[in-house]
């Protein structure tokens, strides 16, 4: 379970967060939908424990071990092999070490990494680097994802196997928050939408039976709106 | 405990497999303290100052740099793929962080050290083998202390767009303290003086490293975060 409580945080003058509440289930996915700098980004930061917020609490199960991250960045060190790198972080998450190879190959073959498990993370396309952030982000098993524009870099098929891989994570129970531009992918995953602008949730209701044609229409008129 | 050392050390074996590989670093120190060595060396009046007289000194000067070249790139390597995100959503405690840092660091230094000693006894013919224990604890414990302070300001520059500049700035006034002891400890050993002699400068120096690595593994967690 995940819930934030009144969630504030501001840059300056710049209200990043404004007010900010929600409680999500075990299966269920709050995908929120925003311009540029509207506080997606430091919102998924405040979850993941990265930023302390300045008002507002969030309350997790299990702390952040119970956290995965996929973001722009892929948290990867470019002289060590994507095996190694997966590894590493495997262990940081104390991945018990009898399990740790293992999980790591399980892994890498989930996300087609497993004939590259050797070559050093430097010389990888950007879809194969965020195909390995992937692997870094799952391999300890979170039961909560938080996901920033995690389809950057990757190509159809293989943005298409990782919205498979988001859609088996949810059924097992996995708790999801997802910011994303993109609304065809964000409205899939989706259980829950929020519209997020200058900090503030705009609109934030279950997705219901909408489809991503009525999600993307209500994301024009509530930006209108505000 | 046991969990804080465990992590310190992934990083540690982690940051030092890094740099083994790489080697930039490495060689880039090692060529900066033979020039550093070679222009003391030919950048003096032999008639004016003989070279013992000078030794000590030019010994410190030379590892002072070395050790700043060092600590500029400790963050550094957690810059790729924004790398140190990814540490701080771990679970790992920000001590062990500081500590697996401080622990490659001290390493690294170490064996520049190690290389630039023989090459400090060639230039400016030093007898350093009679001394080599002695001299070889005085280096230790001037060494922990200004690793650990440099560890810590190394953490706290990195996010600014001056981090070069401003470690030495910050730096410099702290190791002050050690290098004096550690020079004056130095001076008599080469001049022959029993250890016994510098007693009081040891201490102080063990002294510095107790309260420096126990404070800087105290505020390390407040650079760190946003």
């Amino acid at each position: 379970m995940l819930r934030a409580e009144r969630l504030r945080h501001a840059f300056g003058r710049i209200r990043a967060l404004d007010d900010i509440s929600f409680t999500l289930a075990a299966g269920e996915t709050l995908t929120i939908f925003g311009p540029n700098g509207a506080g997606k980004t430091t919102l998924l930061r405040v979850l993941a424990g990265l930023v302390r917020p300045q008002a507002g609490r969030v309350h997790l199960d299990g702390g952040r071990r119970a956290v995965g991250w996929i973001g722009h960045a892929a948290h990867l060190y470019g002289h060590l092999s994507v095996r190694e790198n997966v590894l590493f972080w495997a262990s940081l998450y104390d991945v018990p070490g009898r399990e740790r190879p293992a999980r790591v190959a399980a892994v890498l073959d989930r996300l087609g990494l497993g004939g590259r498990a050797d070559q050093p993370v430097r010389t990888l396309s950007r879809g194969l680097l965020q195909r390995a952030a992937i692997a870094r982000a799952l391999v300890h098993d979170p039961s909560v994802l938080l996901l920033d524009e995690p389809f950057t870099g990757l190509d159809l098929a293989a943005a298409a196997e990782f919205r498979a891989l988001l859609h088996e994570l949810a059924a097992a129970g996995r708790v999801m928050v997802l910011a994303t531009h993109n609304v065809e992918e964000g409205a899939e995953l989706a259980t829950h939408v929020a519209f997020q602008r200058t900090g503030r949730f705009v609109a934030l209701a279950p997705r219901g039976e909408r489809g991503a044609p009525e999600i993307a229409h209500a994301y024009r008129q509530a930006m209108a709106d505000a | 405990m046991r969990d804080v050392l465990v992590h310190a050390w992934l990083v540690l074996r982690k940051d030092l497999v890094l740099e083994w590989r790489a080697r930039t670093a490495f060689l880039s120190t090692l060529v900066f303290t033979v020039l550093v060595l070679m222009v003391f060396n030919f950048g003096r009046d032999p008639t004016a100052i003989g070279p013992r007289d000078l030794a000590p000194s030019v010994l410190w000067v030379t590892f002072t740099f070395a050790a700043m070249l060092a600590l500029n790139r400790a963050f550094q390597l957690e810059l790729e793929n924004q790398a140190l995100d990814g540490l701080l959503l771990t679970p790992m405690s920000r001590g062990s962080l500081y500590l697996g840092k401080f622990g490659a660091n001290l390493a690294f230094v170490t064996v520049v050290e190690a290389v630039a000693l023989p090459l400090f006894a060639l230039f400016f013919n030093v007898p350093v083998l009679p001394v080599l224990a002695p001299l070889a604890l005085v280096t230790a414990l001037a060494t922990i202390g200004f690793v650990a302070v440099g560890t810590l300001f190394s953490a706290m520059v990195i996010r600014t767009r001056f981090a070069e500049l401003l470690l030495p700035v910050l730096l410099l006034p702290f190791m002050i303290p050690p290098l004096v002891w550690a020079v004056m400890t130095t001076a008599k050993l080469f001049a022959g003086r029993p250890l016994s002699e510098m007693d009081g400068w040891l201490r102080l120096l063990a002294a510095y490293d107790i309260v420096f690595v126990a404070l800087a593994t105290l505020l390390f967690p407040v650079t760190v975060s946003e």
